[in-house]
């Protein structure tokens, strides 16, 4: 009977594994089948034309390049001294516990908050119009909780050995956090920053008020434009227009495109995080 | 023989646990001193009190003189980075930066305001030849420092708190982590050091603080029992519990 018990178990587990290794799977097998016949040179480096059922997603790809190294710009600094603060300096006191209670809420908040936030706050109140500059801010701030953490795991991870090294030799504790924490830090904190490149690479909500456009017929002049985005793009081409014969298989297209570049992004966090640990030898 | 290190009642506290109890010791200058005792005893605690390193430790409450060339090192006017790079420390592991074998002995110089590249590596040969390193480190400067065995690690450790030039090294059982090869060569090594430094070390290993040290003190659940010359300690000690120790009685 227990043993009975012990397989019935093992096949639950071995069975759960399956079915998220094949939700998985067929989700990528599916936007590949229907989205490759899009997929050409073309389709990466042309506008869209008539009234987007011919053509390419050029405007959207430079858009969301654009939206997501601007947010990682932003994101990215204040989030490593966020978390150096937190980490080295803010100690164990009662305010520290509810700011890093309010960073975990934030990674929790829906997208799509951060969207009529940056509306109300960048787009309005600082001016900057529905704009690159808006819906990078925008999505830089959803992906702040997602880099201090990954920063302030990855302080943690360098042994305090060094940090003492340092200490006994009369470095000040700026000293030691500049030359012997942050370097042995930085390929976890980079690495959390490429997922989150990623992550705001596929958002759509936060850049549907902030930034993006539904049609454009040119690159962005200046952060103060407007763009076109991969994954707006798609919604505008299923929910616009009156061509879904032709609408339809172009938003496969670009989510293939999407998928591909979330992909490879992610790829260049794996490679850094594993030449890391390569080379790391503590 | 003058007295470098004088030690007047010190008590120490972690929140409510008193961990070091009126101590008075004075520790001479250019010798080794020992300081020996059970685990738990505070010995390493108390070297740290030497280097202000327990000062890292929240909830850390401190008491009584503790004076070096006659100044108390707990006084406002003492800067603590300074009184760090004038008092070294060697630690149990050996923890090198992971960086280059120079990089590790120039951190020392660059962090003290060092910029002149012609004097660090001056002082990093230096450094790496009183610590017996520079013949099997001086054609890999530039390699990880990680790369080195482990008693060459120690002895990259020494290098780096030698480049400061301080005057008193405290050592917290540098050898436990070594083969005994690298720690023949490690004591060897203390032996040299003194003709300039004062140093304390902390060690778990009697023979060890019998063959290397002049002066021993003895620890106990945070209380000094005895302190004499090495020799006399462990001839003809003067408290019992001491003698029970020596003997393993208990440990």
């Amino acid at each position: 009977m227990r043993r009975f018990k012990q397989t019935l178990g093992f096949t639950l587990l071995r069975f759960s594994v399956f079915i998220v290794f094949l939700s998985l799977l067929s989700l990528v097998v599916f936007i590949s089948l229907k989205g490759f016949k899009m997929l050409s040179l073309s389709f990466l480096l042309e506008f869209p034309r008539r009234g987007m059922t011919r053509g390419g997603i050029f405007p959207a790809l430079i858009g969301t390049l654009l939206l997501s190294t601007g947010a990682i710009l932003f994101a990215l600094p204040l989030g490593i001294l966020a978390a150096i603060y937190l980490k080295e300096y803010a100690g164990a006191k009662k305010w520290v516990r509810i700011i890093r209670i309010g960073i975990n809420n934030l990674a929790g908040v829906p997208s799509v908050v951060f969207g009529l936030f940056g509306l109300a706050i960048f787009v309005k109140l600082f001016g900057f119009g529905v704009s690159v500059l808006s819906g990078s801010l925008t999505l830089g701030i959803l992906i702040l909780p997602v880099i201090i953490r990954a920063s302030e795991e990855a302080i943690s991870s360098v042994p305090s050995s060094f940090k003492e090294a340092s200490f006994a030799l009369g470095a000040t504790k700026w000293q030691t956090i500049r030359k012997v924490v942050l370097p042995n830090a930085l390929p976890g904190i980079l690495t959390g920053a490429i997922l989150s490149i990623g992550r705001a690479a596929g958002e759509t909500a936060p850049i549907l008020f902030t930034a993006a456009t539904f049609y454009t017929r040119h690159l962005p002049k200046s952060p103060l434009s407007e763009v076109m985005a991969l994954p707006y793009h798609i919604y505008a081409l299923m929910t616009e227009g009156t061509k879904p014969e032709f609408q339809v298989p172009i938003a496969y297209g670009t989510a293939l495109v999407l998928l591909l570049l979330v992909f490879a992004v992610n790829f260049i966090a794996i490679i850094i995080r594993s030449q890391s640990r390569r080379k790391r030898k503590w | 023989m003058v007295n470098k290190i004088i030690i007047r009642n010190l008590n120490l506290w972690f929140g409510e646990n008193h961990v070091l109890k009126n101590i008075d010791v004075s520790i001479p200058e250019k010798l080794i001193t020992a300081v020996m005792g059970p685990s738990g005893c505070g010995k390493s605690t108390f070297l740290r009190c030497l280097n202000r390193m327990n000062d890292l430790i929240e909830g850390t409450k401190i008491s009584g003189g503790l004076l070096i060339d006659e100044k108390d090192i707990y006084s406002d006017s003492i800067d603590i980075f300074d009184l760090r790079k004038r008092v070294g420390m060697v630690f149990q592991k050996p923890n090198p930066f992971p960086k280059s074998i120079f990089e590790n002995v120039a951190y020392g110089l660059k962090i003290h305001g060092v910029k002149d590249k012609g004097i660090i590596s001056e002082e990093v040969e230096k450094a790496l030849r009183d610590a017996n390193l520079w013949d099997e480190a001086k054609d890999r400067l530039s390699s990880p420092a990680l790369d080195l065995s482990g008693g060459q690690q120690q002895r990259l450790c020494i290098a780096r708190a030698l480049a400061v030039e301080p005057e008193i090294i405290l050592f917290d059982e540098p050898a436990s982590a070594l083969d005994p090869i690298s720690s023949a060569k490690l004591e060897e090594l203390l032996g040299e050091l003194k003709e300039n430094y004062t140093i304390v070390i902390v060690t778990h290993n009697l023979q060890q603080a019998a063959r290397i040290s002049d002066w021993t003190a003895f620890l106990m659940l945070g209380e000094l029992i005895e302190f004499d010359k090495t020799e006399k300690i462990f001839t003809a000690p003067q408290d019992e519990r001491t003698e029970n120790y020596l003997t393993g009685k208990f440990g």
